[in-house]
């Protein structure tokens, strides 16, 4: 990589390398917006066609929608205070607000297990209609995305208390943040087009 | 490092107040509020693009200037984005739009169907 490194600025931006890998990773947040592009098209298409599964006007309930929304949406905002805090070169104070972040990441998740599971029992399953097809991969592909993201954030925890604050972590740190914050615009929009549009129509 | 001595950051602050704000008025316009479904509509995905604009400017750094921009390679993001608008609106538009997928008597998906049917019929006969 290019020797030259700056003195001043954010540490993950400092080297070529860093620079470089962020713009790389906002490419595959480009790939991902496609990705969810085509789960959205596919569910907005299947809308309305669930056979003898109960519809989403039944079983959608804006109370734990709502909770699972706020939850997301303080997570992100958490994870915010963490850039925040490792911007200022506060270890500790990146790597608390790094475990709240997870701690509302797994209250989410908590919640859409749940909800799944209820949905299931209610006989809307991933094989029961097109509708209930589209809507298990598009809430489930998001899903995904933040178990991922919670193991992802378990493993830089471990590495930031081992090696403290570098060009390399806090590059690393930076990257899951736009992730993160990226999982909340998605889910966004899971929870008007989906949820929102669901209990109106 | 230090040059973010700030203990909150206000922007994020901000950001999170509006992003709040704007979740409860989407709530309440789409279970609450007597408007009709088509504003409904328009109403809570305007509020949607306003709550993924907070993200990605507010959270996301794209336009700091201690990173000289962020290393956002905006045309590839406004490709992703144009491509997910054209995906989401051209399925819509060529899948459901004007169509009657012959669900007659069947819950749901009946709104739009016969009001557009005359004038796609022309439109989408080489089909």
């Amino acid at each position: 990589m290019a020797a030259e490194e700056l003195k001043t600025g954010p540490l993950e931006y400092r080297t070529q390398e860093g620079r470089m890998t962020i713009l790389g990773f906002w490419i595959f947040l480009a790939a991902e917006v496609v990705l969810f592009a085509t789960l959205f098209a596919t569910y907005a298409v299947l809308y309305g066609r669930t056979a003898d599964a109960p519809t989403p006007m039944e079983l959608f309930e804006p109370g734990i929608v709502l909770v699972m929304t706020f939850l997301l949406l303080t997570s992100s905002f958490t994870c915010g205070l963490a850039i925040h805090q490792m911007r200022r070169g506060n270890v500790k104070g990146l790597m608390t607000w790094m475990i709240v972040t997870l701690a509302l990441g797994f209250g989410f998740l908590g919640f859409e297990i749940y909800e799944f599971v209820h949905y299931v029992h209610e006989g809307a399953s991933l094989t029961s209609s097109a509708y209930w097809s589209g809507f298990f991969v598009l809430a489930g592909t998001h899903g995904l995305h933040v178990t991922l993201g919670t193991g992802w954030a378990i493993l830089l925890l471990i590495q930031i208390a081992r090696r403290g604050l570098t060009n390399v972590t806090s590059r690393k740190f930076f990257i899951i943040s736009l992730y993160w914050h990226f999982l909340d615009v998605i889910w966004i929009f899971i929870f008007t087009c989906v949820y929102l549009i669901g209990m109106v129509i | 490092m230090a040059k973010t001595d700030k203990k909150v950051p206000m922007n994020h602050v901000i950001g999170f107040a509006l992003s709040l704000i704007m979740t409860l008025l989407a709530a309440w316009a789409a279970i609450q509020s007597d408007l009709p479904v088509t504003w409904v509509i328009v109403f809570i995905m305007v509020l949607a693009l306003l709550q993924a604009g907070v993200q990605l400017f507010m959270f996301m750094h794209m336009t700091e200037k201690e990173s000289g921009g962020g290393a956002v390679p905006w045309n590839m993001m406004f490709h992703g984005f144009a491509l997910a608008a054209i995906l989401v609106a051209g399925s819509l538009f060529t899948m459901s739009f004007g169509f009657d997928h012959g669900d007659h008597g069947d819950h749901g998906g009946e709104h739009e169907e016969h009001m557009e049917m005359d004038d796609s019929e022309g439109d989408h006969s080489g089909h």
